[in-house]
């Protein structure tokens, strides 16, 4: 279906592209001018000018071409992506991709109205033409100027120590090879193992007609175990993955074998697991990547655009009481080395902690640009857009719900029959009518306070606003989700994350046999 | 850059990828421009111009394999680019099935026209795509229901490329492609459900007209006026036509041969045996005149041929690609489907529908998953309550659940009518006995 128009959103672990082995980012060396930084992490601005082998003056000239015929506002975005996978399957790492994507994207607004284009080449000529094309939204007789360009400094959320471009594919083969010796290791009846291993770099430079002139150097990388068991001609299959800001570090030892016992334990508990009753029942959603449920059940339904259009179940609820009063949810791009942490969102606004939810009383919409200006707020840092070749929209970063005042184990005895739900592949949310969906991977039945057998394989669905005056109990055990999560939006993908504690909600219907 | 250009710079960089220490390449080099635009309220909301280039290189090195792309279409840049990829493959293990194709599964005559591209393409002018927008955007508006927004889109894009291997095969393409859309949000007690309609083709003149594209999105809003969701139990589930190809296309990767070879699908085991009903069949047809699939050969260079995948319930063919075919032992024939074609029993769908005592009319999916290891789904659902052939009740906040090894075998029934604006054609599907939860 077309993405550009169905209002549902989704969301996905793994990454989105494939990518690479390029030992160094290549396409620039023919058009760098100046001295460089040794290190991509301490490029200034004028290292990122000559990396894309622009001048501030060329920028002001695109951006007055922008406006050239009547636009409120101009922004251009560069970037300049490199990624790399490498994998490993049989035993062999025997497989590796590479991606360079490099561009500038060229924004005009007029009023809510936006033209927009870019272009691979960032000659001023093209840049100039491209510029041109987005200008034509607007048709006006006003000239708004471009102000003087000042650099607006950053600060910093993915404080890493060794760029992804100065690590070469024979320090990442033996990762993978560890990887895979420890699952099959960890149990004999494990059949087949994949272990893919992908690092991103971006190098953003992003100006715009109220003369910011911004730079930021953003790395992830991810790490994904996957099994197949065999026992008694069954089998199960199952995995775990990793993703954040983070360097080569974070993959320590500890960490790899924590990895690899994960991806084996969810494969093995799978064999035992049984179909739970179809119909409503307590879910108790354990901390971590259940925050799938704020992402989906009130996160995207937040999302400005849909607001400002009177198109989300939200649109009528600012300053209503939505939730008992234990109940806080935020969307914050500050979170240090999470996936959806953004040093500026990506139309140069700074990024907060943005409380959706403050005890229990919906407070914020989710903003970018345009929205802001409708409602007359300030920006919340998340116009957020997968690459150049997109427009910001409104966008969630890592959104996570503040501990409450219970404990998981009364949670847990307080259910006679319900679900536990522990880890989930995927969601989705009709933003209108509010009916969100989850997928849970894996969990537990809780059976007369107890958690009994696991569950595998079930979609979850419920409707936003009453599932969060259903949440009864919130523990005090917040963590945050490692997943790969990728969210969809209008046809973009962009990195997110989120956290909860161990949650209880009264009732949602759960997929399941009937009797 | 034209095709015949892209295909001079196709060979240079296969020749040098070889001449770096490459034992075989393959490249691709394509274009596809774009334009897209929104209307809301009368106003152009969005404009969106968009050309993209890209380069994509596959190196084998002595039975070391690695794949790269990049969008700088440079020579000097490439030859960085290329030496760099040439140059880390060597670091992988060596892998005895990593070699290209072998040549005679290429296609040996390309020169069919395949009808992928409109020549009127470069006709359609700005003021073409906003009349055309408008007129749909004001339809949307002529309806009782209590409007919030409605927005109606036009796109037309523009594709080209060659792909050349180092061991004999070298062929080109094009395409056009247009599409029409519609979505609008009402008030309904409360919620706000939102419906929409799309369309696309490769010919300008064989889209709908605005009226027919407005009117569907109507009609699917309608539809969702007063969602409740019922009591869980077993149903007869009839899926909508238009949605039906996302739950048919979820038998292709537990097909495919990687996951045949990896040992994580359910239907590992099954080649010639009967893994769904009789109604089930489902041919693969490549070379179908201005099909939204067509093509001559796929992405590894096979020649394309029409395959009946599932015949009658049995299952003919798995989706084999070079390399897994190779791990395998068994013969390529392609491992990505292109238009799919399905067995069409006699009935239209308001026929289907009008026949039923009790059944759920599923008309849209929302979320859910399947497992391909053990074929386990779970997927959440919309719709209607259909008693003695009239809608009750409109439906939400449901999932279906289930094994897709007993759920092809539940499918009772294929409409006659093939959705036409997808290159997964599938009718009106009928199964029995499906698990609904409810309250």
């Amino acid at each position: 279906m077309n993405k550009n128009f169905n209002r549902r959103d989704f969301l996905k672990t793994g990454s989105i592209a494939v990518a690479g082995t390029v030992l160094l980012p290549s396409i620039l060396s023919g058009c760098m001018s100046g001295t460089q930084a040794s290190s991509p992490l301490n490029y200034q601005l004028h290292d990122y000018l000559n990396h894309f082998g622009v001048t501030q003056k060329m920028i002001m000239d695109v951006l007055a071409e922008g406006l050239s015929r009547g636009g409120d506002y101009c922004d251009l975005y560069f970037q300049h992506s490199i990624s790399n996978t490498v994998a490993l399957e049989d035993n062999m790492v025997n497989r590796a991709f590479s991606n360079v994507s490099f561009g500038v994207g060229i924004r005009v607004i007029s009023g809510e109205q936006t033209g927009y284009s870019y272009t691979e080449d960032v000659s001023a000529n093209a840049m100039k033409s491209a510029a041109s094309t987005a200008a034509n939204i607007a048709n006006s007789n006003t000239r708004m100027k471009v102000m003087a360009l000042g650099e607006k400094t950053l600060p910093n959320y993915y404080k890493i120590n060794t760029p992804w471009e100065e690590v070469s594919i024979n320090e990442k083969i033996p990762f993978l090879q560890y990887m895979n010796d420890k699952v099959f290791l960890l149990n004999p009846a494990v059949e087949k193992v994949n272990v893919s291993f992908s690092d991103q770099t971006s190098y953003i430079l992003f100006a715009n007609s109220e003369g910011i002139i911004a730079c930021d150097y953003q790395p992830m990388s991810t790490l994904n175990a996957s099994c197949v068991a065999e026992i008694n001609g069954k089998r199960e299959q199952n995995s775990y993955g990793t993703s954040g800001r983070q360097d080569v570090k974070f993959f320590s030892t500890a960490n790899l074998d924590r990895i690899a016992k994960e991806a084996v334990d969810s494969t093995m508990l799978l064999f035992d697991a049984v179909s739970p009753r179809a119909g409503e029942m307590p879910v108790v959603l354990a901390a971590g990547s259940s925050g799938i449920l704020l992402h989906e059940a009130i996160g995207h339904g937040m999302e400005a655009d849909f607001n400002r259009r009177g198109e989300s179940i939200f649109s009528d609820k600012i300053g209503k009481k939505v939730a008992e009063s234990f109940v806080s949810i935020v969307d914050d791009g500050t979170t240090p080395n999470n996936r959806g942490a953004i040093n500026m969102d990506d139309e140069g606004n700074d990024v907060q902690e943005t409380y959706m939810v403050e005890n229990g009383i919906l407070t914020s919409y989710l903003h970018d640009r345009i929205s802001s200006k409708h409602y007359g707020v300030e920006p919340t840092g998340n116009g957020r857009r997968e690459s150049f070749r997109h427009m910001p929209l409104p966008r969630m970063r890592n959104t996570y719900m503040l501990n409450g005042p219970h404990q998981k184990d009364e949670i847990i005895e307080s259910v006679k029959y319900g679900i536990y739900a522990e880890s989930f592949t995927n969601g989705q949310v009709r933003i209108g009518p509010g009916d969100f969906t989850f997928y849970v991977k894996q969990g537990y039945l809780i059976e007369n306070g107890k958690m009994t057998r696991p569950i595998k394989d079930v979609n979850i669905i419920g409707n936003g606003p009453r599932v969060l005056s259903d949440i009864e109990m919130v523990a005090n055990d917040m963590e945050m989700s490692e997943g790969g999560w990728t969210c969809g939006k209008g046809g973009q993908g962009v990195p997110a994350s989120m956290g909860q504690p161990t949650v209880k909600v009264s009732k949602i219907t759960v997929g399941g046999v009937n009797a | 850059m034209n095709n015949k250009e892209r295909m001079e710079l196709a060979k240079w960089a296969s020749n040098f990828a070889i001449k770096k220490g490459a034992t075989e390449a393959a490249v691709s080099i394509s274009r596809s421009r774009a334009v897209n635009i929104e209307v809301r309220e009368q106003k152009l909301e969005t404009i969106r111009e968009s050309t993209d280039n890209g380069l994509s290189l596959q190196i084998y090195r002595e039975n070391k394999f690695s794949g790269h792309s990049t969008n700088n279409l440079n020579k000097r840049q490439l030859e960085t680019f290329i030496s760099e990829a040439v140059e880390a493959t060597q670091y992988l293990s060596p892998d005895p099935d990593r070699a290209l194709p072998d040549p005679s599964l290429y296609p040996t005559d390309t020169s069919k026209d395949l009808g992928l591209v409109d020549p009127g393409h470069g006709d359609v002018t700005p003021e073409y795509r906003v009349k055309t927008a408008m007129e749909t955007e004001q339809l949307l508006r002529q309806s009782d229901m209590e409007i919030l927004s409605t927005a109606a889109y036009f796109s037309d894009t523009t594709s080209e490329g060659v792909r050349v291997h180092s061991n004999g095969f070298a062929g080109d393409w094009g395409s056009t492609f247009f599409r029409m859309s519609a979505s609008l949000s009402v008030m309904d007690a409360g919620a706000r459900p939102s419906g929409s309609f799309f369309a696309g083709q490769r010919f300008l003149n064989d889209l709908p007209k605005p009226s027919e594209v407005a009117q569907n999105a109507l009609e699917d809003t309608l539809k969702q006026l007063g969602q409740q969701k019922i009591a869980s139990g077993r149903y007869t589930m009839i899926l909508d036509n238009r949605i039906a190809g996302s739950l048919i296309g979820r038998l292709f990767q537990p097909m495919s041969a990687r996951n045949i070879q990896q040992k994580n699908s359910f239907l590992d085991g099954m080649l010639g045996k009967s893994i769904g009903s009789s109604h089930l069949t489902i041919i693969d047809d490549p070379l179908i005149k201005g099909g939204m699939a067509s093509r001559h050969f796929d992405n590894e260079g096979i020649a394309s041929r029409r395959r009946v995948i599932i015949e009658n319930g049995v299952l003919n063919n798995y989706l084999i690609d070079n390399y897994y075919g190779r791990k395998l032992g068994m013969t390529p024939n392609g491992g990505s489907t292109s238009n799919i074609i399905m067995g069409y029993g006699n009935r239209n769908q308001k026929q289907i529908l009008d026949s039923q005592q009790k059944a759920i009319f599923v008309t849209a999916f929302n979320g859910g998953n399947a497992n391909s290891t053990t074929g386990d789904f779970s997927f959440g659902i919309s719709g209607q309550l259909i008693e003695n052939g009239k809608v009750v009740k409109a439906l939400n906040e449901m999932n279906i659940s289930g094994n897709f090894k007993n759920l092809w075998n539940q499918l009772v029934e294929t409409g006659n009518d093939p959705y036409p604006y997808s290159s997964l054609q599938s009718p009106t599907l009928v199964f029995s006995g499906v698990d609904f939860s409810g309250i």
